[in-house]
């Protein structure tokens, strides 16, 4: 993955002095809470409804086991000894100090890591396809361009105050893992008739309140020009976006307003003046930062016959290859993902222990790295066919082995209301239920290729919109309540999930998910998954059962008159 | 007299900013003697009978985030003085009033942060071709705007392109590539 130089080191260690003397002021009480706020958000640190909350930014995704095991030391020194992946590939501690958060940042720093514009009304880590690199249906390797969107937008000096959030995505495979559609700006690398590289350019995506998918503004920008594009874009948000309401400031809003021609337009005549200009990309500088990743050079192998001998052989093994092994692009090599969705965990939490081992696992068979999914697992990239059961059995033990990956028990959830402010309801403990319910991995498998995801509120951390079942947190009258979307569906064909109806108390949603699962058993076709079985029959059997088999529980439960 | 940043030192300001309160005329409103700085709707009302004063350096021009720099790109080659009004120190849009001012239409004068102007953005307006900043009167005591001037260097090499340093950071320097690793 990217290694800094000395100008990278620079600007992270001058960031660190910079929160520190920022800090000091704070606790000293020159800075105002107020003053305060957008300076710590910027490093990542929300103040929580226990504590603060310290992201962390992880580029695309991509960790070296240095950093895993900086992730270890934090976990124990400065909180309970675990953390939490997010669904923009980031990492959360729930319970660092404010006053021990300068020093955390050093440390990350140490090991080429920060906070910097992880939340904040700015540019956020940009995210991409985890498999980037490996991925057999890749068109062009997208971390390089990532890494140079990173560097664009750190403390970009007009952008770092925008009207709200802006979050950049990028993708370069045929199937796109990167959810570029519900992104502020969505960048799909491709190649034009005469193979020259460019981006077509998707803006104004996003979840929250008002899920929208992004439109496309440009169908081919050369990538010599993709930093001048996105400058006219921001500029255009940064001037005409809404800041009178924090509801309707996202570029989505701007862009729906507008209209997307009228605003390509406008995008088009700042860029005008901004094209060919000073951030104009030169292949000298594609080829360096491409240079700074240092992957390793691999050989393909023969295809591993051992490796095929256990597979028909074990079954526990089998199970575990066929939903947590992915095709590489090389023969004889494997990506293997790492499920942090074991039944009776949080989704996306790891323990200090799980990091010290995923580091020295990464060491032993995945040449010291790892990658973070957005749907709040682990990555391996690169594994040799002939290392698989070894690794399988090493993950096994340490409980990062669950054969759920895509399955229903493999859910996306927020933190919710265990820990963040700004929920409207708890997000861990419904995720906990239903993994529990659907706990038999041979029922899990039959159902087969489904995503649950889980907000605890409309701010849509857990991508509920895009959920193939989606479930939302709500508040009526101080009471926690769930609301369920089906039809959702993220990448090639991302969709927005529809509600389908009144919505239910906590307990309840387990049997909610079962009517939805038995809904799709009776109606499926041979072989088609349930997303696809919404598609084709709409959501009204799959309403009508939820609520008749609601009726009837709620029939059963009533006293027999006497 | 309050204190203000220009051109990374700490100096005496002898401008008078002037804001319309609910009900002001743009076009009637006294001017307070002495160099002023009036906002954009009094310049546009009054251009004519201003222009000498614009010219001999005691009157500029205000804008804030909702104002498009083009209103005064006309008057740019007259105009010493043009400040930029931050109603609240999160509103961005005076960076990208500052940039359009430097870049598209060529500003060279006097460009001024005024408004809810705080040290810990100073590096973001000088980035964006502030030479001058003038934060809330009182804000800061003359010991606290010192300790501040270091704000204005917090980074010492920045990657991307902005109007006080134009080249991305790949264009000011060779930044070397490590020779492939083999496995």
């Amino acid at each position: 993955m990217y290694q800094y130089d000395e100008y990278d080191q620079r600007i992270v260690d001058e960031r660190v002095a910079q929160y520190a003397d920022q800090t000091a002021r704070y606790l000293a009480g020159e800075l105002s809470e107020d003053e305060f706020r957008p300076l710590r958000l910027q490093n990542g640190l929300y103040i929580q409804r226990h504590a603060p909350m310290l992201r962390i930014a992880v580029p695309y995704g991509n960790l070296r086991a240095e950093q895993l095991r900086m992730f270890a030391h934090i976990a124990r020194t400065y909180d309970r000894g675990y953390g939490h992946f997010t669904t923009r590939q980031n990492l959360q501690f729930n319970w660092p100090k404010l006053e021990d958060v300068p020093e955390i940042l050093r440390l990350l720093a140490s090991v080429q890591m920060h906070g910097i514009q992880t939340s904040g009304n700015c540019i956020r880590n940009v995210t991409s396809d985890p498999f980037a690199g490996v991925a057999a249906d890749e068109a062009i390797d997208p971390r390089p361009w990532c890494e140079i969107v990173r560097q664009w937008s750190t403390f970009h000096p007009e952008f770092a105050y925008l009207p709200r959030k802006f979050k950049i995505a990028v993708n370069g495979a045929q199937e796109d893992r990167a959810a570029i559609q519900i992104h502020d700006i969505g960048l799909d690398l491709r190649r034009d008739a005469e193979g020259k590289i460019g981006f077509r350019v998707l803006v104004g995506g996003g979840l929250g309140r008002t899920p929208i998918l992004g439109e496309e503004v440009a169908s081919f920008v050369p990538w010599q020009q993709i930093l001048n594009y996105c400058e006219a874009v921001l500029r255009v948000y940064n001037l005409h976006g809404r800041r009178d309401n924090a509801y309707k400031a996202r570029i989505k809003i701007l862009v729906k307003a507008l209209g997307v021609e009228e605003f390509a337009r406008q995008v088009d005549a700042e860029f005008v003046h901004l094209k060919d200009g000073p951030s104009t990309l030169t292949q000298a500088e594609i080829d360096r930062v491409a240079g700074r990743f240092n992957d390793p050079v691999l050989t393909p192998l023969p295809a591993d016959e051992a490796y095929r001998a256990r597979l028909a052989d074990d079954r526990a093994f089998a199970n575990w290859a066929r939903r947590n092994v992915r095709a590489h692009r090389l023969s004889g090599y494997a990506s293997v993902v790492l499920s942090l969705k074991k039944s009776g965990i949080a989704p996306g939490d790891i323990t200090a222990e799980q990091f010290d081992a995923v580091a020295d696992l990464s060491e032993r068979y995945a040449q010291g790295e790892a990658r973070v999914l957005h749907e709040q697992n682990l990555a391996f990239a690169s594994v040799r066919e002939a290392d698989l059961h070894d690794l399988w059995q090493q993950l096994h033990e340490l409980g990062l082995a669950t054969p759920n990956i895509g399955l229903l028990s493999d859910i996306i959830s927020c933190p919710g209301g265990d820990f963040c402010s700004l929920a409207n309801a708890k997000s861990i403990p419904i995720a906990l239920a239903i993994q529990d319910r659907f706990d038999d991995l041979d029922h899990l498998h039959d159902i087969g290729d489904l995503e649950l995801n889980i907000s605890g509120c409309m701010n849509a951390c857990g991508h509920h919109h895009v959920g193939h079942i989606g479930v939302l947190g709500v508040d009526k009258n101080g009471e926690e309540w769930y609301q369920v979307t089906i039809g959702g569906a993220q990448g090639n064909q991302a969709s927005l999930g529809k509600v389908i109806g009144p919505s239910f108390a906590a307990a309840e949603m387990p049997d909610v998910v079962e009517s939805l699962i038995r809904s799709y058993i009776d109606n499926r076709n041979e072989g088609e998954a349930f997303i696809d079985t919404v598609r084709r029959v709409g959501i009204e059997p799959f309403k009508t059962r939820v609520y008749a088999e609601r009726s009837a529980r709620q029939e059963e439960r009533k006293p027999a008159h006497v | 007299m309050s204190e203000i940043i220009k051109n990374g030192q700490i100096q005496a300001d002898e401008w008078t900013v002037l804001r319309l309160a609910e009900g002001d005329d743009a076009a009637t409103i006294e001017l307070p003697h002495g160099r002023v700085i009036v906002p954009l709707a009094v310049w546009l009302a009054r251009r004519e009978s201003l222009l000498a004063q614009a010219e001999a350096g005691v009157l500029g021009v205000w804008l804030t985030g909702s104002d498009d720099p083009a209103a005064i790109a006309d008057d740019l080659p007259t105009l010493q003085l043009v400040a930029v009004n931050f109603p609240k120190f999160v509103d961005g849009r005076g960076y990208s009033i500052a940039a359009l001012l430097r870049t598209r239409y060529g500003y060279g004068g006097e460009l001024r942060a005024i408004g809810e102007v705080l040290r810990d953005q100073f590096f973001y307006m000088k980035r964006c071709g502030f030479d001058s900043m003038q934060p809330p009167a009182g804000r800061y005591t003359h010991a606290q705007l010192e300790a501040a001037l270091a704000s204005l260097g917090t980074f010492t090499e920045p990657y991307q392109s902005a109007v006080d340093v134009a080249e991305p950071l790949f264009r000011r320097h060779l930044r070397p590539a490590p020779a492939k690793e083999q496995a």
